[in-house]
C-alpha cells in the first residue's frame, strides 16, 4: 500500500523537494509570467507594464488571427486524418505480424521518429523543391515519354513544367504527416494488440468480409486507442512551428509562427503571450474532450 | 480455438500475408525512408547543385569537419544532452518514487502539474523560457564553457524529466510491495530500502528514461531556439540557419553524421535491452521470450 507521508517525513521531503522545486521554478513560474504578460501592455522597448487589460485577447479575435487559428486547426485536423488513414493499416499489419517481426516493424516506424526533426524536414525540402528529386524524376519520365511518343509518330509533349511542391499548404500537410505518423501508429497498435482475436474470427466465420469486420468489429473496439492516437497526433500538429516555417509559403503560417514572430521580430510580448495561452487553452480543450469521450465510453461499456 | 487458427499456415487473421497490406507497408516504408536515404546518398555526391549524381566524394565531410562552428554546435548539443539527461533521470526517478510511494495532500495536483510539460505545446514552453531567462533569471553571459549552456540545460531538464518520471513509474507499478516490507522486517531503514530494493528494481526504466531524455534533448529545436544566444548554438539551431540559407551537400553530410549517430545509439540500446524494449515496450510478447 501507499504509505502516508507522515510516517517517513524526512525521506518524503528529500525525494519530493528537488523535482517539485524544479517544476515550480523552471516551469510553472515561467508559464505564470507569460500568463501575467498576456494582460500587460508594451511601454517602451523592453518594458512591459501589467495593466490587467484584455486588449491582447481582443486583438487575438480579430478576423486575421481567428483565420490563422482556424487554419491551424484545419491543417492539424487534416494531418491527423491522413495519419489515421495511412497509419491504421500499418498498425494492423504490426498487430498480426509474427512476434519476431513485430518488434522490428515497430522499430522501423520509430527510427525516423528518433531522427532529428530538423533533418527530417530538411530531407523533405530536398525531395519536394522545384529542382528536387520528385520533380527531377517526373521530368525524366516526361522527356522519355515524350521521346517514346515521337518514336511511335505522335506529337511530342509540351515542355515539362516542374510542380510547385514546396512553400505551400500541400508541403506543410505533407511534412506534418511525415513527422507525426509514428505518433499515430503506436497508440493504434497498442489498442489493436489488446483486441480479443476470437471476436474477429467469429465475425469472419459468420460471413462478414474483412472490410466489414474492420468497420463493424475492430474499429468500435479499438475506439479508445484511436481517440488517443488522434489526440497524440493532433496536439503537436496544432502547435507545429518548424514544418510550416520551413516548408510553408507566406500563406501557410500557423499559430506557432505568429507567436514566434511576436517574441523574436515584432517584439510584442504581451500579444504573443496572449496567443500562447490561447493555443494552450485549445490544447487543454482537446485533451478534456478526449477524456470525456473516453469516460463516456467506459461508462457505456460497464 | 483462436490460438490454433493463429498457428495454422495462413490463418484468416494473418494480414501480413495479404498483398494489399504488404504493398501498403512498402509504400509507407518508402514514404518514411526514401527522403532520409536520398539525403544520405547525396551527401557523397560530387556536385554542388546536388541533384544529379556526378560521382562519389567525401569532400563535403571534410568541409563539415573543418567547419568549426558546426563542430562546436555539435559538441554543445552532446554536452547539453549528457548533462540534462543526468539531471532528468535523477529528478524523474525522484518524482516517480514520491508519487508511487506516498499518500499526501495535493498528490493529484502534482500529478497533473507533472503532465503539463508533456502536453504543453513546445512553442509555449519556449516562449516561457525566453521570458524567464530574459526577465527573471538572466543567465550570466561570458561564462566559460560549458557553464554558458546553463539556460538551455535547465530548459531541457524541464521538458525531459516528466517523461523520465512516466517511464519509471510504469516500471514501479510492477514492483511487489511485499519485498519492501520484507526489507523493513529484516531491519532496513527507509533509505536502505530505497537504495537496495527499489532502485535495483527501477534500473531498466532508468536506462530507458535516460535514452529517452537524451534523444529528446538532442532532437529539440524549438525550445532551444528560444533559449540559445549567439555563442550557445546547438546542432539543430545551427542546421536551421544553414537550411534557411540553402540546400547544400554540406548540410547533407552533417545530417548524415547525426543520422548515423542516432542509428548507433539505437543499436546500442537494442543490444542493452532487446528490440522489443527499445520499441517502447509495445511488444510484450516478444520481450517475454
Amino acid at each position: 500500500m501507499e504509505q502516508s507521508w507522515k510516517r517517513a517525513k524526512a525521506i518524503f521531503a528529500i525525494i519530493l523537494g528537488p523535482p517539485l522545486a524544479w517544476l515550480m521554478l523552471f516551469f510553472l513560474i515561467p508559464l505564470a509570467i507569460v500568463w501575467v504578460y498576456s494582460f500587460g501592455t508594451n511601454v517602451g522597448l523592453t518594458e512591459i507594464a501589467f495593466t490587467g487589460t484584455f486588449s491582447n485577447y481582443a486583438r487575438a479575435i480579430e478576423p486575421l488571427y481567428v483565420g490563422i487559428f482556424l487554419k491551424s486547426v484545419g491543417v492539424a485536423g487534416l494531418t491527423t486524418l491522413l495519419c489515421l488513414i495511412v497509419g491504421f493499416p500499418v498498425a494492423l499489419a504490426i498487430t498480426f505480424a509474427p512476434d519476431r517481426l513485430k518488434a522490428w516493424l515497430i522499430l522501423l516506424v520509430m527510427l525516423p521518429f528518433w531522427t532529428n526533426l530538423l533533418i527530417r524536414t530538411y530531407a523533405l525540402i530536398a525531395v519536394l523543391r522545384t529542382e528536387g528529386y520528385v520533380n527531377l524524376s517526373l521530368g525524366w519520365l516526361w522527356t522519355h515519354a515524350s521521346g517514346l511518343m515521337t518514336m511511335v509518330g505522335l506529337s511530342p509533349l509540351t515542355r515539362f513544367e516542374p510542380l510547385e511542391l514546396l512553400h505551400n499548404n500541400f508541403a506543410v500537410v505533407f511534412g506534418l504527416v511525415y513527422v507525426h505518423l509514428p505518433f499515430m501508429v503506436l497508440p493504434l497498435y497498442s489498442a489493436l494488440d489488446r483486441l480479443d482475436r476470437s471476436l474477429l474470427e467469429a465475425s469472419l466465420d459468420l460471413g462478414a468480409g474483412h472490410i466489414r469486420t474492420m468497420m463493424m468489429v475492430v474499429v468500435p473496439l479499438a475506439l479508445p486507442g484511436i481517440a488517443s492516437g488522434i489526440l497524440i497526433t493532433f496536439i503537436p500538429a496544432l502547435g507545429a512551428y518548424l514544418t510550416p516555417d520551413l516548408l510553408g509559403g507566406p500563406d501557410s503560417q500557423m499559430i506557432a509562427n505568429i507567436i514566434e514572430r511576436q517574441f523574436k521580430r515584432a517584439n510584442d510580448w504581451p500579444f504573443g503571450a496572449a496567443l500562447s495561452f490561447l493555443l494552450m487553452y485549445m490544447t487543454f480543450i482537446a485533451i478534456a474532450l478526449q477524456a470525456m469521450l473516453a469516460k463516456r465510453k467506459t461508462e457505456a461499456g460497464s | 480455438m483462436s490460438k490454433r487458427s493463429l498457428r495454422s499456415a495462413s490463418g484468416p487473421l494473418e494480414y501480413l500475408r495479404r498483398w494489399p497490406l504488404q504493398a501498403w507497408l512498402v509504400m509507407v516504408g518508402l514514404f518514411l525512408y526514401a527522403p532520409l536515404l536520398t539525403l544520405m546518398a547525396f551527401s557523397f555526391n560530387d556536385s554542388k547543385r546536388n541533384i544529379v549524381w556526378k560521382g562519389f566524394t567525401l569532400k563535403y565531410y571534410e568541409k563539415v569537419l573543418q567547419n568549426d562552428s558546426l563542430i562546436a554546435a555539435f559538441g554543445n548539443s552532446l554536452t547539453i544532452a549528457a548533462i540534462s539527461t543526468l539531471i532528468s533521470v535523477i529528478l524523474g526517478a525522484m518524482a516517480a518514487l514520491v508519487l508511487w510511494r506516498f499518500k499526501f495532500k495535493g498528490k493529484t495536483v502534482l500529478d497533473g502539474a507533472m503532465a503539463l510539460p508533456i502536453v504543453v505545446p513546445e512553442i509555449c514552453m519556449g516562449v516561457a523560457m525566453l521570458v524567464f531567462f530574459a526577465k527573471v533569471m538572466p543567465w550570466p553571459t561570458g561564462l566559460p564553457w560549458p557553464l554558458n549552456l546553463g539556460a538551455i540545460i535547465i530548459a531541457h531538464v524541464s521538458f525531459s524529466f516528466p517523461f523520465v518520471a512516466v517511464v519509471v513509474r510504469a516500471r514501479l507499478a510492477s514492483f511487489n510491495r511485499e519485498l519492501e516490507e520484507a526489507a523493513k522486517d529484516l531491519g532496513a531503514g527507509e533509505f536502505m530500502t530505497i537504495r537496495d530494493v527499489l532502485i535495483p528494481h527501477m534500473q531498466p526504466s532508468l536506462i530507458a528514461g535516460a535514452l529517452l531524455a537524451f534523444t529528446l534533448s538532442l532532437d529539440d529545436f524549438v525550445i532551444t531556439f528560444f533559449t540559445s544566444g549567439p555563442d550557445t548554438v546547438t546542432f539543430p539551431v545551427k542546421v536551421y540557419s544553414m537550411v534557411r540559407f540553402s540546400v547544400t551537400p554540406e548540410v547533407n553530410a552533417a545530417s548524415t553524421i547525426l543520422i548515423v549517430f542516432t542509428v548507433i545509439l539505437t543499436a546500442l540500446a537494442i543490444r542493452l535491452q532487446g528490440a522489443a524494449a527499445v520499441a517502447g515496450g509495445h511488444a510484450p510478447d516478444a520481450s517475454s521470450k
